[in-house]
């Protein structure tokens, strides 16, 4: 990021991050562990400190800066719970922040449609139901209709696309739900380990179909436990480890440093990185 | 951040140098070194430049309801859906529509009209029952609705973006849907208890119209107080089963402004109640022989109406950025 001063003028930012921090708070925590008397009591001793009242406040992201430009695909990496999901639903402008400001040009959307989608309902209902929800109109819908049966594969095995979405298998219901989520085109697309659905066949046919998203999309960013998607997809790398940024640059050269951490790769003799004076620039990008 | 942390991540795994825990990792990233990290005003400068908008800042109340405008493909189709899927798995299915409100209203007709006998002083009780719990029942169970509107949608609320009156207003539209089977069988009991058909039977319409306003807005401050406070959820059934009592449902309220006992600004709060109004309005419609409207019914419907639906879009609007905090 350090030597993106000097290249304002070619890079365009799609998404600026300033000093993010994201805090989640839980009711009924804390000393009484959420018994009734420990409730009573919050409700009856108003003014004292949040932690006191049994509110747990639950510090996700801190700090975290960053800017993301046009053309380029970055990974986020780090442990589970290290705030990646929670940065990625904050640049999507889901969570609100506490501090800071994420900054973006367009709307990014994050791929998936999980939520939207109701088990009762058949294939059919739920695919015309997603893609209402991320914003398609109802003619867009029906165009988009039958490419979305074909990709997501349903009815290969019969006419399943017609029976409630609770008679699936999770890998159908995956498949569909993907399927669904990727016929939309966005400018700042955000992919949450979308990647590792379905059989091997669907999952070539989605890492192909996430690769096209990315020729239209502004810039893509992808949150994945896998090293490999991240090295096939992305050029540059945010680490962030108990919510702050631990590292940003090239992929190779953040993904080395995590693997050393995690303990991956059969304990790789951790090299102390030199001391760089500038860090090598990412990937070129358009 | 490459040369942010040099020792940090690579320490880790072997020799356990103090500087790899990660209490003072943080203590180091929380000093990024100025190279890294550009001033704050160097980042805003930089979105201001480039014409970068603040992700999930609220928009301005135009803007709002224009996006809300082009989801209303979105409200209608989740609406259906979520009216569809609640009795997908009985075996009677969509009958349910039809059956949940009838029984409902049999019960009422057992307590009220038969045990406590109030239907020796009402003509025609029995549509004048079924009239009152059917309408109540559509802005009852909207307002219950409503209130679980965002709290219980989280996860919609936090996957995709749209603009979150669309909930509470779809939710409110699905008992609209329901209110219209319900109404089916109601001109059902109508007609079999010997109500003749009337051309007052059109102004439903325009009632039903007003109700669905007052109901849509109420839900939506419902929805609001219910994001920030859960519990409000717990104490609905019980704000609600009082007000269903004192709006007449069972019970006629034009008999008790014949009781002298009471004081005038009661009997005003009685008329003035929205629920009350929308039931009567409803009644003389449907119903030939009930033509006891108080005075400026419809004005004082359409005023709830408007004030209800106006205000609480607004309420809800103010919030709309904070939807979605755990």
């Amino acid at each position: 990021m350090a030597e993106q001063t000097g290249t304002t003028s070619e890079q365009i930012p799609t998404v600026v991050a300033d000093r993010v921090d994201i805090v989640y708070r839980v009711n009924g925590t804390g000393a009484g562990r959420g018994t009734a008397t420990a409730a009573l009591n919050r409700i009856l001793r108003r003014r004292q400190t949040e932690k006191a009242a049994g509110v747990r406040k639950v510090h996700a992201v801190r700090k975290v800066s960053f800017v993301a430009h046009k053309g380029e695909a970055i990974g986020l990496i780090g442990t589970n719970g290290s705030g990646k999901s929670t940065l990625l639903k904050a640049v999507a402008g889901l969570l609100p922040v506490e501090n800071g400001r994420i900054y973006t040009d367009g709307q990014p959307s994050l791929l998936g449609v999980n939520a939207a989608l109701m088990n009762d309902l058949t294939g059919e209902r739920n695919v015309h139901l997603g893609g209402l929800a991320m914003g398609m109109s109802r003619e867009q819908v029906k165009q988009r209709y039958q490419e979305i049966v074909d990709f997501s594969g349903i009815n290969e095995k019969g006419d399943f696309i017609t029976l409630p979405m609770r008679t699936y298998s999770s890998g159908m219901a995956a498949r569909l739900r993907f399927s669904i989520a990727a016929a939309k085109d966005h400018d700042v697309l955000l992919i949450d380990e979308a990647l590792a659905t379905g059989d091997r066949s669907f999952r070539h046919r989605s890492e192909a179909r996430i690769r096209e998203l990315r020729k239209h999309a502004g810039t893509v960013f992808l949150v994945s436990h896998n090293n490999k998607s991240i090295r096939d997809t992305c050029e540059r790398v945010l680490w962030l480890e108990r919510g702050e940024l631990r590292m940003d640059g090239a992929t190779e050269d953040v993904l080395k440093e995590y693997e050393a951490f995690t303990g991956d790769k059969s304990d790789k003799p951790a090299r102390k990185p030199a001391r760089k004076a500038a860090p090598k620039p990412p990937a070129a990008t358009p | 951040m490459t040369d942010g942390d040099p020792s940090g991540p690579a320490t880790a795994g072997r020799t356990p140098l103090p500087r790899a825990k990660a209490a003072d990792v943080s203590q180091v990233l929380h000093t990024p070194p100025p190279t890294q990290v550009p001033a704050e005003d160097d980042l805003a400068a930089l979105a201001a430049r480039h014409g970068l908008s603040v992700s999930g800042a609220r928009p301005s109340l135009p803007a709002y309801v224009r996006a809300l405008w082009a989801r209303r493909h979105f409200i209608t189709a989740f609406a259906t859906a979520k009216l569809t899927a609640q009795y997908s798995q009985a075996k009677l299915g969509q009958v349910w529509q039809v059956m949940t409100p009838l029984l409902n209203a049999a019960v009422y007709y057992f307590i009220f009209g038969v045990l406590l006998g109030t239907k020796h002083n009402v003509p025609d009780y029995v549509p004048f029952l079924v009239t009152g719990v059917f309408i109540w029942t559509f802005t009852q169970s909207s307002i219950m609705a409503g209130t679980r509107a965002i709290a219980g949608n989280l996860g919609l609320v936090r996957a995709l973006h749209f603009p979150r009156a669309a909930l509470p207003i779809s939710f409110a539209l699905q008992q609209l849907q329901q209110l219209l089977f319900s109404m089916a069988a109601l001109v059902v009991i109508l007609l079999c208890f010997g109500v003749p058909v009337a051309a007052s039977w059109v102004l439903a319409i325009p009632a039903l119209v007003l109700q669905f306003t007052f109901n849509a807005g109420v839900s939506m401050v419902m929805a609001r107080m219910g994001a920030k406070t859960p519990d409000i959820a717990q104490l609905m059934p019980f704000v609600l089963r009082t007000w269903m009592y004192v709006s007449g449902v069972m019970w006629s309220i034009d008999k008790i402004d014949k009781n002298d006992h009471l004081p005038h600004i009661v009997k005003l709060l009685l008329e003035l109640n929205p629920a009350a109004v929308y039931i009567d309005l409803m009644r003389f419609a449907l119903i030939d022989s009930f033509h006891t409207l108080p005075p400026h019914v419809w004005a004082v419907a359409t005023g709830w109406a408007l004030l209800a639906g106006v205000g609480g879009f607004i309420y809800f609007w103010k919030a709309e950025e904070t939807y979605g905090r755990g």
